[in-house]
């Protein structure tokens, strides 16, 4: 089984901190990890690598830095990583990215099955995903939770909903994007680290790819962010105390002069 | 301190760091109340690669020596001593197939154990038989094409759930220490049962358990070396494995430093970090100091060993000894900066002191190694 996992840098949230004058991330000595829930894909792709032979191919786009996401994933075992990269890319939103990362998938050839995490944790659209079987043309499964079953060519697969999951097979080649509850990602090997070090990253940009030039980038991006902007910070509120008649008396008051 | 490592050495840090932070300090206070041996942390441990580091390539190991191996232990041990040292007894067993095996024991034994897939253990010490290794009582008798043991081990860390045993036993009670031989035992072996599981101070992750042996008959291949080897297997294996040891006292001591100096900072009193207090600067100074000092010397001493420089006796046994030293006072002073709050299991701190104490005992109590250094001290300057 030929499989691919789209996977993205992101900056470890839980160190992130907003500018609050330019409102944008502040970036500065923030580590950057693979996105957590691509994490679940890698396993997941590893997982069917095991069972059925082939081959996992990581790709991903992003800036020149993002190799090490790359090869984060090969020392967990992965075969091989492309990085899509390019100036002209830059500023592309979920819809061009999709678009981009389904153009490099075509450029890999031939696949099987492309595994998705569910979301990326610094933009949380989940929109990539779909949007690259949109652009594909094949047929795609989000929220996964469990294969139940894989053949050659069908997969058998749970898809979480809000109260319980459904059943759905997925003819393959086909999509599925995939939540924590699939699996518990595997560490590093040291030798899948040292093997990691030696890869030979294959780097792809407009030129390798030849995409539509209207499609790609800022100018291929149909979303508009017309502000962003951090909510204020909530502040304590009042208490009131005393005897219950007198503190509803107050707080009746209060609200009056609130409105 | 910057120790220039390799990035090859600074991938097995990071390695083992990482299954330290993410998937033994969840588990640590649970084996440590239980004392399952904890097969779930071990299976990691193998799947990293990390059971081969000193084993040859050609049998399935790593080749990157003994220096990575105190790293892996050091990290590993900073958050649990217990867990810790079921990954450093296994290694403790495999130094002498490593050191003495021949080809065929190799090929049969070393690549399962490279791989973790099988644990190892090392038996030297009996009932009347601790640091005077020369007493020991337990016999092979050969018998055609088999050998005959029969007698009893105790204190045997990774005993009843390892399936490869270094066993040291007697061929010739007349001859002392050069009468006795090394050999390997195969968990299930007839003749071959476990006693009672030790209810422990400490490292309570580990097993620790007797090893019976009754009329139990295992091949002649399964001598290490030659007959008469057994004291000599068992001194290079130690000098082998007492880096490792002294890497997981060095482990203990600088987790419970971590502990100590993020509780300093954390704790309040007279409206004040305690941390700005000098009593307590000047506590963490000195903690620090000795686990940096004892961190030098094992580094040292593991490079020796490396470096393929043999004689490293009195290295091993200092930094064993020193190591182990600053384990136990560095932990207990970590408990002190803790006050109440450290004595009471709901925080991590006392279980370093529990774990602390075994690395002054085992592999050689301290006094032995004082024994050692000081020996080849005088020998040294009568040269």
């Amino acid at each position: 089984m030929n499989i691919i996992v789209c996977i993205k840098q992101v900056p470890e949230t839980t160190d992130v901190r907003i500018n609050p004058e330019t409102n944008t991330l502040i970036r500065e000595g923030v580590k950057s990890i693979i996105n957590p829930f691509d994490m679940y894909a890698i396993e997941e792709g590893l997982r069917l690598k095991e069972r059925f032979g082939g081959k996992v191919t990581v790709l991903t786009m992003g800036p020149p830095q993002a190799d090490a996401a790359l090869r984060e994933a090969i020392a967990l075992g992965a075969d091989e990583g492309i990085l899509v990269c390019d100036r002209a890319f830059a500023g592309s939103d979920t819809w061009a990215t999709s678009y981009t990362l389904a153009g490099a998938i075509r450029n890999i050839g031939a696949f099987d099955l492309i595994i998705c995490g569910k979301q990326a944790s610094d933009g949380d659209t989940a929109q990539v995903g779909p949007g690259i079987a949109t652009h594909l043309n094949i047929p795609q499964v989000t929220y996964v939770k469990k294969v139940e079953d894989a053949k050659e060519k069908l997969l058998k697969l749970e898809r979480m909903l809000e109260e319980g999951y459904e059943v759905i097979e997925l003819p393959l080649p086909g999509l599925i994007t995939v939540v924590k509850e699939i699996n518990e990602p595997r560490l590093p090997s040291l030798k899948g680290m040292m093997r990691s070090k030696q890869a030979q990253i294959i780097h792809w940009g407009q030129k390798e790819l030849n995409l539509d030039a209207q499609q790609i980038g800022l100018c291929g991006s149909p979303t508009q962010v017309v502000k962003i902007f951090t909510p204020p910070q909530r502040t304590g509120g009042q208490m009131l105390s005393g005897e219950m008649p007198e503190v509803v008396n107050k707080l009746a008051e209060l609200l009056r002069s609130e409105l | 301190m910057d120790y220039l490592l390799t990035e090859e050495q600074k991938m097995v840090r990071d390695l083992a760091k990482k299954i330290a932070d993410e998937k033994i300090r969840p588990v640590a206070a649970k084996y440590d109340q239980t004392e399952e041996y904890p097969w779930d942390v071990i299976k990691v441990i193998a799947e990293a690669g990390l059971f081969g580091l000193f084993i040859p390539e050609a049998y399935g190991g790593m080749s990157v020596g003994v220096l990575n191996l105190c790293i892996a232990t050091e990290e590993l041990s900073r958050a649990c001593g217990g867990i810790a040292v079921c990954y450093a007894a296994s290694a403790l067993g495999t130094f002498p197939i490593v050191l003495f095996g021949n080809e065929e024991q190799k090929k049969k034994y070393l690549p399962d154990l490279a791989s973790g897939k099988k644990v190892a253990a090392f038996a030297v010490t009996e009932p009347e038989a601790g640091s005077d290794a020369s007493a020991i009582k337990t016999t092979a008798k050969k018998e055609g094409d088999h050998y005959v043991l029969n007698g009893l081990k105790h204190f045997i860390t990774n005993g009843g759930d390892a399936e490869t045993y270094v066993v040291i036993a007697m061929t010739d009670k007349t001859r002392g220490a050069r009468g006795a031989s090394a050999f390997i035992v195969e968990k299930g072996t007839k003749g071959f049962s476990f006693g009672k599981k030790e209810d422990k101070f400490g490292i309570r992750a580990s097993s620790t358990r007797e090893l019976i042996f009754t009329d139990c008959k295992i091949p002649k291949e399964n001598l290490i070396a030659k007959e008469g080897m057994g004291f000599i297997v068992t001194m290079r294996t130690f000098d082998m494995s007492r880096p490792g040891v002294a890497a997981q006292a060095l482990g203990i001591a600088q987790g419970a430093l971590d502990h100590a100096v993020k509780y300093a900072k954390e704790r309040h009193q007279f409206e004040k970090p305690i941390s700005s207090f000098q009593g307590i600067q000047w506590m963490i100074a000195d903690m620090a100091t000795e686990v940096e000092a004892s961190r030098a010397l094992i580094y040292a001493t593991a490079r020796m060993v490396d470096a393929g420089i043999t004689g490293v006796s009195k290295e091993s046994a200092m930094a064993k000894m020193y190591a182990s030293d600053v384990a136990m006072k560095v932990s207990i002073d970590a408990l002190q900066i803790f006050g109440g709050y450290g004595y009471m299991k709901d925080y991590p701190i006392e279980k370093y002191v529990r774990d602390a104490k075994i690395t002054q005992i085992y592999e050689g109590t301290n006094q032995i190694q004082r024994n050692i250094i000081g020996l080849q001290v005088i020998k040294e300057m009568g040269k």
